[in-house]
């Protein structure tokens, strides 16, 4: 029984380290390869770490005005549509969490559906009709769509933590004297933010890695971007791309993923999960 | 409710039914612009590219839009190129979601029993699920780079793996090149499968597992005949969604090969037939195939999840 515990432990920290490897190597290698000078990865270069560090790449891509124009329209089109698809996903997961109303049913199923949607099958139909409402290569051309798919999710994901919260408190407040007004806004808000809150990191994230769409609704740098434009980064040589700029545009698009993980790690697992297995 | 209206007698029950109609229009009010959204940004293109799937409609050439009917499905269907996609996405998405369920899964064995360090194995497997699926294919296409990765130093002692002069070139064909695309796929996607299986994991009664221990149970009984069949139900939305998800690939294609060494999938011939090729009929066509496959993939599984529960049933 000891030797078997023994052994348990030792597979569990085998198993620890594995992890650590499996998922944090190829960010180690993106960040390697931001430190190393063009010089050495157009001789080729095997080696895992640089032989020569510099910050070259950093200073070339923080001069790149095209690279600088995408961060932006990526900031501004993730957090915008986070914002939209947020609220909207706020009314209906109260509706769905706290009312009894026909066509319940349908709407999580339509949730479902949209959840499920392939993407690139728009890209035809939106690419014709952006055109015609001059929403190609517009900032709310790709708003629309993503505060549509990122609704699924916000929507599970916050009815289920809606159906957490004790909600006779409200009425408890009421009765200790608060308005309707303050019992929403010192009982019933603070319970429900943190769900709110997951909620918007994943639909953040998604909004700030989706690909299809960016490519085939811009194109210019106006609305592209950061994926999109990485994508566009070819230099000279197409047989040899610029390996440590765009090694450096990785890591550069990857910091505000690492400080959310960092920050709000909790949340997001409670999120991701709670939508899926109750939901 | 319609039978309160019926018999609507007594005043106290008009009010209830009142209320149960005010709070119907209510629920409706609050879920009408999310609804309307996703109505209006789906549904809506789709009929279009129902519409446009049965003209011959190409953007170099607009004034030569006419109706063909369905000949537009004709020509993709008997074309071996859409098939050959085809069967490259149903490749990619098996073996990636075969590969991940079991990783996964280990993950989440491994995760339900640490106990030390939480918030640093959470963190290490949120940053594959955050990152860019852009940023993990280049980050994979360098790995497996002939002269600049890491993949064939490192791995120069397994067979068919060189380095030097004639080095390895993992995307100069077909099976080395779909293997680079699903271990970029794998890596990324591996943390979700891996967290809804932990909670799934989670709800499986530890009293349960130690009376198995108790009767005598080996680790793989205890595995197969408690652990699993409890976890049914994560296992299903975790393989529901990946698997959709998977079928789904077109950014890690996009990045390591654009198609190149015919590693194509369905989204990625529909993305080029539209934005490269400016073929709308034809490319709305595929549009509508892609959907319709998507539909009949997810039918599919929960039929095939459905049947496997009620066998499970049976067999216990």
């Amino acid at each position: 029984m000891a030797r078997s515990t023994r052994r348990t432990l030792l597979g569990t920290w085998a198993g620890f380290v594995v992890i650590l490897v499996w998922c944090l190597l190829p960010v180690a290698w993106i960040l390697s390869l931001s430190f190393k000078s063009p010089e050495e990865t157009g001789a080729g270069s095997p080696h895992f770490l640089p032989q020569t560090w510099t910050l070259q790449n950093y200073r070339d891509i923080l001069s790149n005005d095209d690279f600088l124009y995408a961060l932006r329209n990526s900031f501004a089109i993730a957090i915008i549509a986070t914002v939209l698809s947020v609220i909207f996903a706020t009314l209906a997961a109260y509706a769905i969490a706290r009312l009894e109303f026909r066509g319940k049913r349908l709407v999580l199923s339509l949730a479902l559906a949209i959840a499920m949607f392939p993407v690139v099958s728009l890209i035809s139909p939106l690419f014709d009709m952006w055109r015609h409402f001059h929403l190609f290569n517009t900032w709310p051309g790709l708003i629309i769509p993503y505060m549509t798919f990122t609704l699924p999710l916000a929507i599970w994901t916050l009815s289920a933590f809606f159906r957490e919260i004790p909600w006779e408190m409200e009425q408890a407040a009421q009765v200790d004297g608060a308005t309707p007004w303050q019992a929403f806004r010192k009982v019933i808000v603070p319970l429900a933010a943190p769900g709110v809150f997951t909620a918007a990191i994943l639909t953040f994230f998604f909004a700030w890695n989706e690909f299809a769409l960016a490519i085939s609704l811009t194109s210019t740098t106006s609305a592209r971007t950061v994926p999109a434009q990485m994508s566009f980064f070819v230099g000279s040589d197409p047989f040899n791309p610029p390996y440590g700029q765009l090694a450096t545009a990785s890591v550069i698009v990857t910091v505000p993923i690492v400080i959310i993980v960092l920050l709000f790690q909790r949340k997001i697992v409670a999120g991701l999960t709670s939508g899926a297995v109750k939901g | 409710m319609t039978t309160t209206v019926a018999t609507a007698a007594t005043p106290r029950k008009r009010q209830s039914s009142d209320r149960v109609a005010a709070e119907n229009r209510l629920g409706l009010k609050l879920v009408a612009p999310a609804v309307i959204v996703m109505l209006v940004v789906t549904a809506w293109p789709m009929v279009q590219a129902l519409y446009l799937s049965l003209y011959r409609y190409r953007l170099t050439t607009p004034d030569d839009r006419s109706f063909v009917g369905l000949r537009n499905y004709g020509t993709i269907l008997t074309d071996s190129l859409f098939w050959r996609d085809t069967l490259n996405t149903v490749i990619i998405m098996l073996v990636s979601v075969a590969v991940e369920l079991v990783i996964g899964f280990a993950f989440a064995m491994v995760m339900h029993r640490v106990i030390f360090a939480r918030g640093i194995i959470r963190t290490s497997i949120l940053i594959p699920y955050g990152i860019i699926t852009v940023v993990s294919a280049f980050a994979w296409q360098f790995a497996f780079s002939v002269n600049n990765g890491f993949v064939n130093s490192w791995f120069a002692w397994l067979p068919g793996i060189q380095t030097g002069a004639d080095a390895t070139n993992w995307f100069g064909h077909h099976w080395p090149a779909m293997f680079a695309i699903i271990v970029s796929e794998v890596w990324k996607t591996t943390p979700f499968m891996s967290l809804l299986l932990l909670a799934g994991l989670s709800q499986v009664s530890e009293d349960m597992l130690e009376a198995a221990q108790v009767d005598g149970a080996t680790w793989w009984q205890r595995l197969r005949k408690v652990i699993l069949p409890n976890m049914r139900a994560a296992i299903m939305v975790a393989v529901l969604f990946r698997a959709l998800d998977a079928f789904r690939i077109f950014d890690n294609i996009y990045v390591m090969t654009r198609g190149a060494q015919n590693t194509e999938s369905s989204s990625f011939l529909t993305y080029r037939q539209v934005i490269e090729q400016f073929q709308l009929g034809l490319g709305s066509a595929l549009s509508v195939l892609l959907f319709l496959t998507v539909l009949l993939l997810a039918f599919g599984i929960v039929k095939l999840f459905r049947v496997d529960l009620a066998r499970a049933r049976g067999e216990a």
